[in-house]
């Protein structure tokens, strides 16, 4: 079956098996391999994109499910050679160690601000419980969504 | 100024953040089959039939191979474990953990590999399985009959009863220090080819290349500039990485067998059944001393978990024994163990690897026994705690600590969490009957790091273009090494840090390296950097004399400018740029250098943990995490901040809440990421992290391993916090983790008293 969608800002359409996973066609067919994937149950959150601006684990997605729709994976992120606030954050914060839960955690970081754009500690933890990383203990995580909260720019825009 | 010591941002993160990092799954590896492995879901059983007919001829089948089709050597563990107990890469005859490899099947495309292996056909004659290492060592079901026992390896050691005769009070406990799953983010992922002159290439996820192609080389028969290892980013490794897993040491034979390149990646719930557990130790601990708090003595006997297969868990304990007094000065001291198999999965190196374990016994050995004479945890602690003027220390197992001031550690802890208002406060809510039960608990650490005492292989060299590269046999998989490595080498050679370049993870491009584990990169790798970049300067300033028509010893670097001349005339110089350009010819500007620490460090701590525990359900709460971890001379704190952060979290995972599970008949029940219970954010406070540096004598560098710290620490300091909670019930012990349903059954218990 054929997919329209428009990834990172650029429109395509590709034929694709109707059971392709969101997450394979961005990895596979896209080529974008920044989008990661940790388990198989749905359970890790590598592998979170933007979809119409919200987070979605795209392992949980099928391809044909986003026809029509827009696509923000890690890739897209940054304008141009400016990264995002939440991107600086993270590294202002040393949020990331081997990067693996990196994009997701990112992905999912921006669409909790837009959701709750000044959040408590509580409230950036639960938004990010979906998300597991095995490196940072989550503590420079927190205090990277913390601190893009407060970032002029707001982390929450632009994407 | 220095750079040392300041909070330089990592140099990698750019690329992580902007479009991700390029792990083995992300590489295309063009033209190789895809290898999916049957494994076995027997924990114990002949193979009475294994039938690969109908899947090979399954769509897109390239070959399907079992352990009859393989010429390999089966995998010994290595001396003291008998070669009786190694293990072919793919099952012969005999399965003996669910999860192990019984056969391979290759295929054009990754989707058609599932379906392929589930067409082979395998019939499992069940054998009695055996899960329990204290039912292993009783040998009534034996995993290889032919070695007679199920004991891997044992270290013997003296059990006198005569060494508690003085001691008025004597306390005895078994302890479980359960098995987790390491889970990196990143499964394991590996590709194989041979070249058309024979030259082997892996691509694997790993913490040692060099390791790895030593192990190559001894399966294959191959010299080791045959084989090439090169590692691309790795998303965690955590200890279980270390070593090359069967999965990856059969991909060259079968990449041989197909004729073309093979690649395979895990899925998780593979990962969960075969990437090597962690701990595993059941624990008998026996502490005795005098009422006033003064610790005597000290036995710890150790029965380790080695899985089905004795791997690196099977020598955990050699660690433990290191560590098993601890901070404590205690006259005397005993450790004795055992490995023994069991039918789950092989256990292997998992942060901390050994000494978690032996701080986790003695930690509860003193708690256990402060509970007994009535007196406060923390001042039993303080009264037993080696001093800090009599470094250099030999503890009761004999091994030799560097330096500390573990009073100190636990001082600043004990400040820094308000010990005694939580004290006061946890009074108040026992005399008022809340129901929001408070416990603290306190521990004291010191662990051992570099724990060979080995070296490491750097070489710097500046480019004509005035930029430099620094090689390092170290293994970067998320610490920050290009930024801590780019750190050391700018210090002394006056080139920015954006300007320095790492090159790692590639064993052509690195003659040899003993890799990242056991929280030895800095003071091994590092410490090499910082030799080849201080000989690297020598041998520029050599140059620049000639140049500059000066002698050698006239010659000054002026590292704010780059550039070097005359002391007291900077106005004639020779940058780095120039005097490389013009080396070019000779050879370059290069030095390498090994670098050869005295022995291991010993960094050392003190965690003060607060939880809450809901006195209805027993859901525990962790409020606070007070770490104080002194790892000597912080090179960049910003990385060594979240090396403690992770490994905080990791230790108070293993205490509140993660466990792998197997049923009584070895099957798996916590196999996948939805059953396993991972720590998450919302699980974990942030973290209260408390400086103290203590330089170490052993290295030019004064620093100490930080990788692991914070999960030695912490593990303990939260467990001792649970119990606590429930200390004013009657309650001294509870083993790890603290689930809700662990604490609710004690406190039923405790009401029922
Ligand atoms: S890959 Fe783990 S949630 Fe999608
Ligand atoms: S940085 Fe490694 S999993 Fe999050």
């Amino acid at each position: 079956m054929e997919v329209s969608m428009t990834v990172n800002g650029s429109p395509r359409t590709d034929s694709v098996e109707p059971r392709l996973l969101l997450v394979h066609y961005l990895r596979d067919v896209a080529g974008l391999t920044g989008t990661n994937i940790g388990c198989d149950t749905s359970s890790c959150g590598a592998c979170t994109v933007l979809v119409d601006g919200e987070s979605v684990k795209s392992c949980t997605m099928l391809a044909a499910q986003a026809d029509g729709a827009e696509v923000t994976t890690i890739e897209g992120l940054a304008d141009g050679d400016r990264m995002h606030p939440m991107q600086e954050a993270f590294r202002e914060h040393h949020g990331l160690q081997c990067g693996y839960c990196t994009p997701g955690m990112v992905l999912a970081a921006v669409s909790l601000l837009k959701e709750v754009p000044d959040p408590t500690e509580a409230q950036v933890r639960e938004g990010l419980e979906g998300n597991l990383c095995r490196c940072t203990g989550y503590h420079n995580i927190v205090q990277a969504v913390l601190a893009a909260a407060k970032a002029p720019a707001g982390a929450g825009a632009g994407s | 100024m220095s750079i040392l010591g300041n909070r330089v941002l990592r140099v990698e993160d750019p690329k992580f953040l902007t479009t991700g990092g390029v792990y083995g799954d992300d590489l295309p590896f063009e033209g190789a089959a895809w290898v999916t492995f049957v494994r076995s879901t027997a924990a114990h059983a002949r193979i009475a039939e294994l039938d690969t007919t109908a899947a090979a001829s399954m769509p897109g089948v390239v070959a399907v191979c079992t352990g009859e089709d393989l010429d390999l050597a089966e995998i010994p563990a290595g001396a003291p474990v008998p070669d009786a107990l190694a293990r072919p890469a793919l099952a012969r005859g005999t399965v003996r953990f669910v999860g192990e490899m019984v056969a391979a099947v290759l295929t054009e495309r990754r989707e058609q590999g599932e379906d392929a292996a589930e067409a082979v056909f395998v019939d499992y004659e069940p054998l009695p399985a055996v899960v329990d290492p204290e039912e292993a060592v009783r040998g009534e079901t034996l995993l290889f009959p032919g070695h007679g026992t199920n004991v891997a390896l044992s270290i013997d050691g003296p059990a006198d009863e005569s060494i508690f005769a003085d001691c008025e009070v004597i306390v005895t406990r078994r302890l479980v220090n359960q098995r987790l799953a390491p889970c990196p983010l990143e499964v394991r992922t590996a590709a194989a080819s041979w070249a058309d002159d024979g030259r082997l290439t892996l691509s694997a996820s790993n913490q040692h290349p060099h390791g790895a192609r030593d192990a190559l080389c001894a399966l294959y028969h191959l010299d080791p500039g045959q084989v090439r290892v090169v590692v691309p980013d790795v998303g965690g490794g955590f200890g279980a990485k270390i070593g090359l897993y069967p999965e990856e040491l059969v991909l060259p034979w079968l990449a041989r067998r197909a004729g073309r390149p093979v690649r395979w990646t895990e899925s998780r719930s593979e990962s969960m059944l075969s990437l090597g557990h962690g701990r595993g130790q059941c624990q008998q601990v026996k502490i005795g001393g005098r009422r006033d708090g003064t610790v005597l003595a000290y036995r710890l006997e150790v029965l380790q978990d080695a899985g089905a297969y004795p791997s690196i868990g099977a020598f955990l304990p050699f660690l433990t024994k290191l560590m098993t007094s601890g901070t404590y000065r205690i006259p005397r001291v005993e450790f004795s163990a055992r490995a023994v198999v069991t039918n789950t999965n092989p256990i292997v190196a998992y942060r901390g690897a050994g000494r978690p374990e032996a701080t986790a016994a003695i930690e509860r050995a003193m708690d256990l026994f402060a509970a007994e004479i009535g007196v406060d945890p923390a001042e039993v602690r303080r009264r037993n705690l080696v001093p800090a003027d009599e470094f250099p220390y030999t503890n009761g197992t004999g091994t030799v600590y560097d330096c500390g001031d573990y009073a100190r550690a636990l001082d600043l802890a004990l400040e820094a969490s308000g010990y005694q208002d939580l004290r006061s406060e946890q009074a108040r809510r026992r005399a008022a009957g809340d129901r929001r039960l408070l416990g603290v608990g306190v521990s004291t650490y010191v662990e051992v790091t570099n724990s060979d005492g080995g070296g490491e292989l750097a070489a710097v060299e500046v480019l004509p273009s005035g930029r430099a590269k620094v090689y390092t046999g170290t293994s970067p998989h998320g610490q920050g090494h290009a930024t801590a490595w780019a750190m050391i080498a700018s210090e002394q050679l006056g080139i920015p840090v954006e300007d320095i370049e790492l090159v790692a993870n590639d064993t052509d491009l690195v003659a040899s390296g003993g890799g990242t584990m056991g929280s030895r990169s800095l003071q091994t790798g590092g410490l090499a950097v910082h030799e080849a970049a201080v000989d690297l300067v020598e041998q520029a300033r050599k140059l620049a004399a000639e140049a500059l028509e000066a002698s050698p010893a006239d010659v000054v670097l002026d590292k704010l400018a780059g550039r070097f001349h005359v002391a007291g005339t900077p106005s004639v110089s020779r940058s780095w740029r120039e005097l490389a350009t013009e080396a070019a010819a000779t050879g370059g500007l290069r030095t390498e250098r090994s670098s050869s620490p005295p022995g291991p460090t010993f960094p050392f701590g003190a965690h003060v943990a607060v939880v809450e525990v809901d006195a209805e359900t027993g859901a525990v709460r962790l409020e606070r995490m007070v770490a104080v971890d002194d790892a000597g001379t912080i090179v960049n704190p910003l990385l060594a901040e979240g090396q403690r952060h992770g490994g905080l979290a990791q230790g108070a995972a293993q205490a509140l809440l993660e466990e792998f599970r197997y049923d009584p008949d070895g099957n798996p029940v916590t196999a996948n990421l939805a059953d396993y219970p991972m720590i998450s954010a919302t699980e974990l406070p942030s973290f209260e992290l408390v400086p103290m540096v203590t330089p170490t004598p052993r290295n030019a560098l004064g620093a100490k391993g930080i990788g692991e710290s914070g999960t030695i620490g912490s593990t303990p300091a939260v467990q001792s916090a649970v119990v606590d909670a429930l200390a004013h019930l009657g309650v001294r012990h509870l083993d790890m983790p603290a689930a809700p349903e662990r604490v609710w059954r004690a406190l039923e218990e405790a009401a029922d008293r």
